[in-house]
């Protein structure tokens, strides 16, 4: 099992998670933060009061998948969360010891 | 009883004989009734009143609440919907005495005490328009009055946004209706109404030899039953000075003594909510079709003038601003148009029911541009925290308003021109007069809002202190003054 861990521009979750859900994956977990890359922050002006603003909005989505699956989850996040502009985002993808499911306390890959 | 008949139609005749010549001479001194209220006049007054509310609540508090951190979102509304509470009661108790009543041996400064607690006023009493013989319930008058009082306290705390404990406040406030805005209000609005004024001068036309002498005096003790202001010759038709100049130097005062906010310059104090701020501006603006256009005291051509002249003023002043931004930051933003739109609205204001629509462009280009230059640069280089403005907007704004009032109001530029009461006609128009008169106005309501907010400051800080502590104000006024938060999801 793996941990992928997408972290992508706000407005391409919908696309992520739909062809995420064509691989047959059945859950994810999101969270919306805040960072920054290469892209850097941007500038706001409020009544002449400049804020150097370093934080941008991103969506973190997180995703466990069957050994089999990772390389095919990764393509599929890649194929649809890049424009080509510069602040896509980023994917990691990590290893995960062990699974359970609270309600049927089912274990690992038959877990996730 | 048949004895009674003949003498009883006598006495009937005589009654009615001695009853006609009284009518008769009664008709030759007064010849008028006293004049009874147009409905329509009535009704546009009423509604006037209520429209200047709006500004306050919701719509100032809004705007203000809309421009701080959410942290501070409701001890922003709750400044601003107290101020309005208080000072409608503080100025039934006295208020309105103090500015509309004649106030004695004081009587350039402040009015008296006559009319404390509305001693004597009825739903039939009556008080006078610009316009000889016409008049309008004084309870409407009262009303509408009142919401200028309430507005005006209400702009100030703007200046102290996200720093200013409510305790202070809560004393403040009543301080400075009373010595400040009330003598302000009476100084530059209060003179004895058009009727003395036709009546005196018919009187002294009609007279000759000693009763001319007599005639004259009474036309002076006329003319100088008015506040120092009125008495020379300022124009300001909706409270230029009375509200603006007036709350944006209390303000300024404020901001300086309670200090700037912790970490103003080094963190980002962006607005919580521009959402808001536009809805507040917006309902500003609306609002302010009562302020100008009701400051006409009659539905008649010059509440027009002064409508039209706040729809077009203040368009002006939100495209200059926005141009100017465009031009000095690369992008013009709605923050800025809604400061145009106060700014504008503020310019016009003294000057809605002199200048021409035309004019009234003019103004509200002028007022965008220099606002916009006050609240960017001049502030950052100065370096004091007027959070929300008041003092670029407001004083700035009201000072462009009142001097353009005096160059603006020239019938060759389109404007009224002012009407002399004694003349029944428009007076010739002397502009450079009327500016310095405009000018010495300005200077007066600087120096006395300015002095008297300094004094009332300090004086409530050593009561009561004006800020928080330093991990409070870190914390938010919405949970350290009232225990509350704007935003629970």
């Amino acid at each position: 099992m793996k941990l992928v861990t997408a972290i992508i521009k706000p407005f391409k979750l919908e696309e992520v998670r739909s062809a995420l859900t064509d691989l047959g994956l059945q859950g994810m977990t999101v969270t919306e933060v805040k960072g920054y890359g290469r892209q850097k922050g941007h500038t706001e002006i409020y009544r002449g009061a400049e804020y150097a603003v370093s934080f941008l909005p991103k969506v973190k989505i997180e995703v466990v998948v069957p050994e089999g699956t990772v390389d095919k989850a990764v393509e599929a996040i890649v194929r649809t969360a890049r424009t080509g502009q510069i602040g896509d985002g980023k994917i990691f993808v990590s290893p995960i010891e062990h699974a359970v499911r609270v309600r049927t306390g089912e274990t690992d890959d038959s877990a996730i | 009883m048949s004895r009674a008949t003949p003498r009883r139609i006598a006495t009937l005749a005589v009654t009615a004989l001695i009853g006609c010549l009284a009518a008769a001479s009664a008709f030759a001194q007064t010849p008028a009734p006293p004049p009874t209220p147009n409905k329509g006049d009535v009704a546009w007054m009423l509604t006037a009143s209520v429209l200047v509310l709006l500004m306050t609540v919701p719509g100032l508090a809004l705007f203000y609440g809309g421009l701080v951190r959410t942290k501070n979102m409701l001890s922003m509304l709750m400044q601003v919907f107290f101020v309005v509470c208080i000072v409608c009661i503080i100025w039934v108790l006295y208020g309105y005495s103090l500015a509309f009543s004649e106030g004695g041996s004081l009587n350039a400064y402040v009015g008296g005490l006559s009319k404390a607690f509305l001693a004597g006023i009825t739903p039939d009493s009556a008080a006078e328009t610009f316009s000889n013989g016409v008049v309008i319930p004084e309870y409407v008058y009262i009303c509408f009055q009142m919401t200028f009082a309430c507005i005006t306290p209400a702009l100030i705390v703007g200046a102290m946004a996200e720093r200013m404990k409510f305790s202070a406040l809560v004393l403040f406030i009543p301080l400075w209706v009373t010595f400040v805005y009330f003598p302000i209000a009476h100084m530059v609005w209060y003179w004895a109404g058009p009727s003395a004024i036709v009546s005196a001068a018919k009187t002294l036309a009609a007279a000759t030899g000693d009763a001319k002498t007599a005639a004259q005096a009474a036309m002076d003790a006329v003319t100088a039953n008015a506040g120092l202001a009125y008495g020379w010759g300022a124009l300001d038709f909706a409270g230029g000075t009375v509200v603006h100049i007036n709350s944006g130097i209390a303000g300024l005062m404020g901001a300086l003594l309670v200090g700037r906010r912790v970490g103003y310059g080094k963190e980002a104090m962006p607005p919580h909510s521009l959402t808001m701020t536009l809805i507040g501006a917006a309902l500003l603006w609306v609002g302010w079709f009562g302020f100008n256009a009701g400051s006409a005291l009659e539905a008649g051509g010059t509440a027009a003038l002064a409508m039209l002249n706040t729809f077009v003023a203040t368009a002006a002043a939100a495209l200059a601003w926005m141009l100017a931004e465009k031009t000095a930051k690369g992008k013009p933003s709605l923050l800025g148009g809604a400061s145009g739109a106060v700014a504008g609205l503020v310019a016009v204001t003294p000057a809605a029911g002199f200048a021409g629509p035309m004019g009234a462009i003019v103004l509200g280009i002028v007022a965008g541009f220099i606002c916009m230059f006050f609240c960017s640069t001049i502030k950052n280089a100065l370096g004091y925290d007027d959070a929300l403005d008041v003092f670029g907007v407001h004083c700035i704004g009201g000072i462009i308003g009142a001097i353009g009032t005096g160059i603006l109001a020239a019938p060759f530029l389109g404007g009224t021109g002012v009407f002399d009461y004694a003349a029944g006609k428009v007076a010739d128009y002397d502009m450079v007069a009327q500016v310095i008169i405009q000018a010495k106005t300005v200077c007066l309501t600087l120096v006395w809002s300015g002095v008297g907010s300094f004094v009332l400051f300090n004086i409530v800080k050593l009561l009561v202190g004006l800020r928080p502590g330093t991990d409070q104000e870190r914390e938010g006024l919405d949970l350290v003054d009232h225990g509350e938060r704007a935003y629970n999801y």
